[in-house]
């Protein structure tokens, strides 16, 4: 399917609008980073909303911060961070949704990450990224190296397993009636935040 | 900040006490824990937990269809349920390409125009009620409830409207809806105007909310802060002017902002909100004409209960889609739409099943609660609840 035939004046027309830049900046992109980047899929070839680019894992953090800074994309404001369970291997895709706040566009990043490997953690470039990459810790299993706090943010501490995976049960219950205690560690002056 | 909390007028200075508030404590909106290390009465250091009310609606977006998931989204913001079923709606709409009818998408926007009243009214009379303004939420309260009642005249429901379909809505709004609810614009209006006069110069709402909970420019886009506690701050976006959905391209509105960031510019830029929302419902109404709401595509269009009940084609369609549920072809997109409190996201992952992939839910709140802890440092303790009322966190969205 091509979504972007069907682009409708009920959703926006950003398409057409943006289709120009996104060029430029792939062209550009795919010469900077030229063995970085794995695949790059744009929405008149493949069924998406905009350009989403494969990075390679270890190049994920330098192509981050280049789309931040560069003056040409200006994707300074992080949008959310996600991830996917893919069944396959590699399992998991970790997505960035970035945002423009000059320019008003959108793209997207991915990286696929096996099941037991790291990722960066995006949380010295955003300080957003981090309770963002504390969900995908706990929901799939996958670890931000550089994360100042990995915790589990939504489950308890106590809950054993990691809920998005496809593998987990949709009735895999575990109740725990007592609330976490305070943890005095997370208030001291000495941990990052 | 961190290191420069002392406060010479505090007698209690220096004493350090760590102090829990909540899950469950009248001043934290909904299921939210904050923890705070006080240096007398400053806050030296926080950190915030939730996940209290949570859901796992991501993982039932994947376990059950599309049409089945959108009565979970009513209880992501439950303050203004209407916004999120439309962004939904859109969302799936987007992945399979359909067009709806003209009337609908006016529905649509008077529904998340009112959501967007409504909620901001109950944003500002909490953050007042928060600060000892009782009074002052009555005359908001009222107002909401009456956005009730010709809600409950489109949809049946108050709270949790499931009004939207994907590919239109459930019913067509009832014979003079229209002028009902240009009505209540006029009404709010007035009393928006009163309530205005009521507390924006008030000197004790000044002392307390004036230069309180600071968070610059520079740290929205850190935080990734968006809406009206981003443009409080100077952060001049919103997704209905800048990346427009719908018909807003074709109607005027002005994107109020401030510039200094702390609780009293929140609340101004609600406030100015709400008068434009009203605005541009009343140009909705202006433009909306009679039709029908669903769009006709057989995937989609639930059949009409004469047509069940006295065909067999129409029986069998309405099992087929109330049991197996109707295949999103294949592809993945962002939606995002400016919800109240700010960029509401759906991503959806089809793999050309009647289910998601992957539903991934982008809830403002839960960047708005990540910067909590950075914006009340080295404030004090009171005024922790002034900042959280401010930012309008909703724990059902946070929780998902």
């Amino acid at each position: 399917m091509d979504i972007r035939k069907q682009v409708l004046t009920n959703y926006g027309d950003w398409f057409t609008r943006f289709g120009d830049i996104w060029k430029t900046q792939l062209l550009q992109l795919g010469q900077r980073f030229v063995t970085e980047i794995e695949l790059i899929r744009t929405p008149p070839v493949d069924a998406t909303d905009v350009p989403i680019i494969f990075v390679k894992k270890n190049a994920l953090l330098s192509i981050l911060l280049f789309l931040k800074e560069e003056p040409g994309f200006c994707y300074d404001f992080l949008s959310d961070i996600t991830a996917t369970d893919e069944e396959n291997e590699p399992r998991f895709e970790v997505v960035y949704n970035l945002f423009s706040t000059t320019k008003f566009n959108r793209i997207r990043i991915k990286t696929r990450v096996k099941d037991g490997e790291d990722v960066q953690s995006a949380v010295d470039i955003w300080p957003a990224a981090n309770w963002a990459e504390r969900e995908i810790f706990d929901m799939f299993g996958i670890k931000f190296l550089g994360h100042p706090d990995l915790r589990r943010i939504l489950m308890d501490e106590r809950f054993q397993g990691h809920p998005l995976r496809k593998d987990y049960p949709l009735r895999g219950y575990q109740i725990f009636t007592e609330p976490e205690p305070v943890n005095a560690e997370l208030l001291d002056s000495g941990a990052r935040k | 900040m961190a290191n420069a909390v002392h406060d010479p007028d505090d007698i209690w200075d220096d004493a350090r006490s760590i102090i829990n508030i909540g899950p469950t404590h009248p001043a934290m909106h909904g299921a939210l824990r904050m923890v705070a290390k006080l240096n007398g009465e400053t806050i030296e250091r926080s950190y915030c937990e939730f996940g209290f009310t949570h859901r796992a609606k991501e993982k039932l977006g994947e376990n059950r269809t599309y049409h089945q998931f959108i009565v979970y989204t009513d209880r992501l913001n439950y303050c203004s349920s209407l916004a999120n079923n439309v962004t939904y709606a859109m969302a799936v709409e987007r992945l399979m390409g359909l067009e709806i009818p003209e009337r609908a998408i006016w529905i649509r926007m008077i529904c998340a125009e009112v959501a967007r009243v409504i909620d901001h009214l109950i944003c500002i009379g909490i953050n007042a009620v928060d600060l000892g303004a009782f009074s002052y939420f009555l005359y908001g309260y009222h107002q909401r409830e009456e956005a009730y009642t010709f809600i409950e005249k489109l949809c049946g429901a108050r709270l949790t409207t499931s009004f939207v379909r994907i590919g239109g809505l459930i019913y067509n709004a009832p014979e003079g809806w229209e002028r009902e609810v240009e009505a209540w614009v006029k009404r709010t209006r007035e009393v928006v105007d009163e309530m205005d006069r009521l507390l924006t110069d008030n000197k004790i709402w000044r002392k307390r909310t004036v230069e309180v909970a600071i968070f610059n420019r520079e740290d929205c886009i850190k935080y990734s802060f968006t809406g009206p506690n981003a443009r409080a701050a100077g952060l001049d976006i919103d997704l209905r002017r800048d990346q427009p959905c719908m018909f807003y391209k074709e109607l005027e509105f002005d994107v109020p902002t401030a510039q200094n960031g702390d609780v009293f510019d929140r609340y101004i830029v609600r406030l100015e909100e709400i008068r434009q929302s009203l605005n541009i419902i009343l140009q909705c109404l202006n433009r909306i004409k009679p039709g029908t709401v669903w769009c006709e595509d057989k995937r989609v269009r639930i059949p009409d209960k004469d047509v069940v009940y006295n065909t067999m084609e129409g029986l069998i369609h309405h099992f087929k889609f109330f049991m197996t549920g109707f295949d999103v072809p294949e592809g993945e997109a962002y939606t995002q739409f400016e919800a109240v409190n700010g960029e509401l996201g759906f991503y959806i992952v089809s793999k050309g099943h009647p289910r998601a992939h992957r539903m991934r839910i982008r809830g403002p709140s839960v960047y708005h609660f990540q910067g909590l802890s950075k914006m009340v440092e080295g404030e004090k303790i009171a005024d922790m609840v002034a900042a959280l009322g401010s930012i309008n966190v909703i724990a059902g969205e946070i929780d998902r």
